[in-house]
């Protein structure tokens, strides 16, 4: 994790090209990268995708299985979210359990999509206190080129959506899958997380590896369909001030919107 | 957010809230300076229902030596509950949220920090919660910044954290553990008062543009009340207290 003498020379870069206006690769200082999402990628999954965002690409599976639920939230589904970074992802990732770099990815990415409502986690039970139905999603990080959280969230929501909701049928604490009988999940609302960097005093939308080495602040702001803000992570170790908070939150309702319209299509709904 | 069978009232009529504070008005908040006698820097809080105790150790040698870094000292932080501090009994291991929380508190006080004074060292904050009531992260974080500034370690700002919320459709401050299972948002934020940067902010729950500006400003009127308590804590304990 070291600095290298190349790495010196590319911070330096970014920073000066950054104080004139531009970033390293091309983009406007609000341009994601090219964001490509393909659906059904794991047949036997219930719902699966597989999210490249510039050179960052995440496979994400969901599976669909009945269980007990959480004893104070007996009238709801259960919806858990994780992430992990692959060893063959980065030469800096090691197997083994997650520290908080991960633990943080898994839970901003889980609060995003969970804050927004996305599933009406109402409709998934089968009897109230006893069987519900749970939602489990896990994102797998396969290549590692900066942004995480937006990978992550993006392949996420994807799988949700073209996700197939097996039946089931619950008789005397026993729970049976009718074969072959399925529906689409309740999905309320489509969220969107936009992660921006904060590199020297200007903001950037979607940072690369490279950019994601030299900013010294981050945040994640998740912004549902109708254009409100359901969720904020702030990372880094610089703070931003309560101006750019407000700039930033509206960077993330105008780029959401247009990401919004890919995963939109990429889930078939 | 969870929904339970009981039916308080989180905002009357009169603009009272269920445990009779107004919209803008934070919970009761007493800081201590300097309670603790091996760690070089600590402090007390109680916020509301919190209990929280903070230690600072360092600067001091880096273990394991591999962290160590040659051109500034690192910051570490360890945010953690005790078992008896909630309803139920907690498991004493460190829960994913206690490891993420940890890692906001620690990127919340390092711009505040002058690590590059201390090159190959490292400075450990510990904070204990006693007892948990909603907001405990701002919370613990208050009492980490005194407990920094208690060790005598050079720091650009003090860091100040209050929560705001929504609940019953109203933004307010410092929302307290029913609001918090209740309510409709949480919003905690950390804030550099003289250097007017915010260091810590996380959101759950859903605001429109409007709230959410909205949010921000009243969390942050909150973070500048609890300045003025923690510069008066260390001013006890620096110059005494007056009425003594």
């Amino acid at each position: 994790m070291t600095a290298t003498i190349i790495d010196d020379l590319k911070k330096k870069k970014i920073l000066a090209l950054l104080k004139e206006g531009q970033r390293i690769d091309g983009r406007a200082l609000d341009e994601p990268r090219q964001l490509t999402v393909d659906t059904g990628v794991i047949p036997k999954a219930e719902g699966s995708a597989r999210v490249r965002l510039g050179d960052t690409e995440v496979v994400c599976g969901v599976k669909i299985q009945p269980d007990k639920p959480f004893p104070d939230l007996g009238d709801r589904g259960i919806f858990i979210c994780t992430a992990e970074i692959l060893p063959l992802a980065d030469p800096n990732a090691e197997p083994g359990p997650p520290g908080e770099e991960v633990i943080e990815l898994a839970r901003v990415v889980d609060r995003g999509i969970r804050e927004s409502g996305m599933v009406d986690l109402k409709q998934l039970v089968l009897e109230k206190d006893k069987s519900v139905i749970g939602i489990f999603i896990d994102n797998s990080v396969t290549d590692y080129d900066g942004n995480l959280f937006d990978a992550c969230s993006y392949a996420s929501v994807a799988s949700v959506l073209s996700c197939k909701l097996p039946k089931y049928e619950y008789n005397d604490g026993v729970v049976t899958k009718k074969d072959g009988e399925f529906s689409a999940p309740p999905i309320t609302t489509i969220p969107v997380s936009v992660t921006m960097g904060k590199i020297g005093d200007s903001i950037v939308v979607d940072p690369n590896a490279d950019e994601w080495n030299c900013m010294n602040g981050r945040i994640t702001i998740t912004t549902n369909a109708a254009g409100n803000i359901c969720a904020v992570q702030k990372g880094g170790n610089d703070g931003f001030t309560p101006e750019q908070l407000i700039q930033c939150s509206k960077i993330s309702i105008a780029t959401g919107a247009k990401i919004r319209d890919i995963l939109k299509q990429a889930g078939g709904s | 957010m969870g929904v339970k069978k009981t039916d308080i009232v989180l905002l009357d009529d009169k603009g009272i809230r269920c445990d009779g504070r107004k919209i803008n008005e934070p919970r009761r908040i007493m800081i201590k300076a300097g309670v603790l006698k091996n760690a070089n820097g600590s402090a007390y809080i109680e916020f509301g229902e919190n209990k929280i105790l903070a230690g600072v150790f360092g600067p001091r040698d880096v273990h394991p030596k591999h962290l160590a870094n040659t051109d500034r000292g690192i910051l570490r932080c360890r945010y953690h509950m005790q078992p008896f501090s909630v309803g139920e009994r907690k498991n004493p291991a460190p829960s994913r949220r206690e490891i993420e929380i940890s890692k906001v508190i620690k990127e919340a006080l390092e711009p505040a920090v002058m690590l590059e004074n201390f090159p190959r060292t490292v400075v450990d904050v510990f904070i204990e919660i006693l007892q948990a009531d909603g907001g405990s992260r701002c919370a613990a974080l208050d009492a980490a910044a005194v407990a920094l500034a208690d060790a005598g370690i050079p720091m650009r700002d003090m860091v100040s954290a209050c929560a705001a919320g929504k609940v019953a459709d109203t933004i307010v401050l410092d929302i307290n553990n029913e609001e918090d299972q209740e309510g409709q948002a949480d919003m905690p934020v950390a804030y550099m008062p003289n250097l007017g940067k915010v260091t810590l902010i996380q959101l759950d729950g859903v605001l429109t543009p409007q709230e959410y500006e909205k949010c921000v400003n009243t969390a942050l009127e909150g973070c500048k009340i609890v300045y003025e308590i923690q510069k008066k804590a260390l001013q006890e304990k620096f110059f005494g207290d007056d009425s003594q």
